[in-house]
């Protein structure tokens, strides 16, 4: 589903991507951990191409895009309609109620029909949990129902990859439970995901694969319960000592 | 005051003549006000709000030639008077072979100035918002103009009301300028009516008056859009 070469990204002289390669396959949950500053949310914004990568290439379901040549315009938003991207600090349209946040991209970018696309973004709401705050203004909300509006938001375009930038950072800790509750279902229904986090309960509970990243490169990929328990690399034992304490 | 007063008590015919004049140059000052000043107002300030969008954007684009054209456009109707524009496009051109009606010269000036003025303000309101949003908008796979569009623009609305409507209200009170371009706006009727009855203190007032009313309705108007704008804060 998603195939990842040879990525790098360069900003002015500090280099933070150092030539990732990566293969997620459908229906898989990747778990990206690491230290502040290895890449790892770079990365993520790399797949959208929120960030352009200096050279590599990212391909997503069908559409590949080859950044060591220069990229066509008008590929970019082809690759942004296979993926959905939850944000740290949500990025909810403030203007918009919950619902609204929901159909916008639907009806803006895919030219679905407003009842139609307002019947199904009212279904999303309720698989989030927020059936009750369809006209809810986000600064109404929560910072937890927030976040599962965000959810809500990318699902309603269909992704082919939910991508997590993350989405539990910002919370109070007694909301972050609903937020990953959310995302363990997504997961169950056999959505194909990528989630940069720190919640070390979730990855061990729901990915198929960790990888730890360190300094732009990836020090090491597998399964939680290995990682987790017998990490084959010093860097990545060092890390995980630190959480722990 | 004492003479001001003088005249008066001594002179009962020249209050009543006052009251005449003031009765029957009401209705056309009015007119004159809302057939042409605030007619004016309003589609200067709507082409001029267009300008202003595409000025700011072309600020923001950071393509060198676009920002070089808007600084220079702003530059050029900020130094110099609104008064000497307007005598440019009416009395100047047509020595190029370019007539243009009164209204429309008008209309031309005004909006190039709220165009320039206004730039600047839909500017920093576009900076103002997080660019959280513009991400938001391209991870849902829009294009810059729906995302401005849908995204940017009707947040960066709410930011620039108070600094639009007091530039709008500024336009209501500067198409005074007009008058001088030969548009029958209220103050060139005022200036006509003075012309026949030699009462300047008393017309003159009276269409400060009428301006006054109509910016009074007009703050109204603007708190009216603040709160319906800021419902969702």
């Amino acid at each position: 589903m998603i195939t990842i070469t040879n990525l790098h990204k360069q900003f002015a002289s500090l280099e933070v991507l150092k030539g990732i390669s990566l293969n997620v396959e459908k229906g898989k949950v990747v778990v990206i951990i690491g230290p502040s500053g290895s890449g790892k949310t770079t990365l993520l914004r790399c797949l959208n191409a929120l960030e352009i990568p200096t050279n590599g290439s990212v391909q997503i379901g069908e559409v590949k895009l080859d950044f060591s040549q220069k990229v066509e315009r008008s590929s970019i938003p082809r690759l942004r309609k296979q993926t959905g991207m939850v944000f740290q600090s949500y990025n909810l349209f403030p203007h918009m109620t919950a619902l609204e946040n929901v159909m916008e991209g639907p009806v803006t970018v895919k030219k679905e029909d407003r009842e139609k696309a307002k019947t199904k973004a009212a279904a999303l709401l309720a698989k989030v949990g927020l059936g009750d705050k369809l006209d809810h203004f986000p600064a109404q909300l929560s910072g937890g129902q927030q976040q599962r509006v965000g959810i809500a938001r990318a699902l309603a375009m269909d992704p082919q990859v939910m991508l997590f930038d993350e989405p539990t950072s910002a919370l109070d800790p007694e909301l972050v439970g609903e937020v990953l509750k959310v995302m363990k279902e997504l997961a169950l229904e056999g959505m194909t995901m990528v989630v940069v986090t720190h919640e070390m309960g979730f990855a061990r509970e729901v990915a198929d694969e960790v990888i730890f990243m360190d300094q732009g490169v990836i020090v090491e990929r597998d399964s939680p319960q290995q990682l987790f328990s017998q990490p084959r690399e010093d860097r990545t034992r060092q890390f995980l000592q630190h959480l722990k304490s | 005051m004492q003479m001001f007063l003088n005249n008066f008590f001594d002179n009962p015919e020249r209050l009543n003549r006052w009251i005449d004049i003031a009765q029957s140059s009401f209705l056309p000052l009015l007119k004159g006000a809302l057939l042409y000043s605030l007619t004016l107002a309003l589609v200067s300030f709507f082409f001029g709000l267009i300008i202003a969008i595409l000025t700011a954007l072309a600020r923001l684009s950071g393509i060198k030639p676009l920002i070089g054209l808007a600084r220079f456009y702003v530059s050029l109707i900020r130094g110099t008077p609104l008064l000497v524009q307007l005598f440019i496009i009416f009395f100047g051109l047509p020595s190029v072979g370019i007539m243009i009606d009164p209204f429309p010269s008008a209309v031309i000036g005004f909006s190039l100035s709220v165009g320039a003025y206004s730039s600047e303000v839909v500017r920093a309101a576009i900076l103002s918002i997080h660019k959280g949003q513009w991400e938001a908008a391209y991870s849902l796979g829009m294009t810059y103009w729906q995302a401005l569009r849908r995204v940017v623009l009707p947040q960066a609305a709410r930011v620039s009301v108070p600094p639009l409507s007091n530039s709008f209200i500024s336009l209501v009170k500067d198409t005074s300028l007009a008058a001088a371009i030969l548009v029958p706006e209220m103050f060139r009727k005022a200036q006509e009516i003075v012309a026949a009855t030699y009462e300047p203190l008393l017309v003159y007032s009276e269409a400060a008056l009428i301006y006054w009313m109509i910016c009074f309705v007009l703050s109204i108007i603007q708190d009216r859009i603040e709160n319906k704008l800021d419902r969702y804060v």
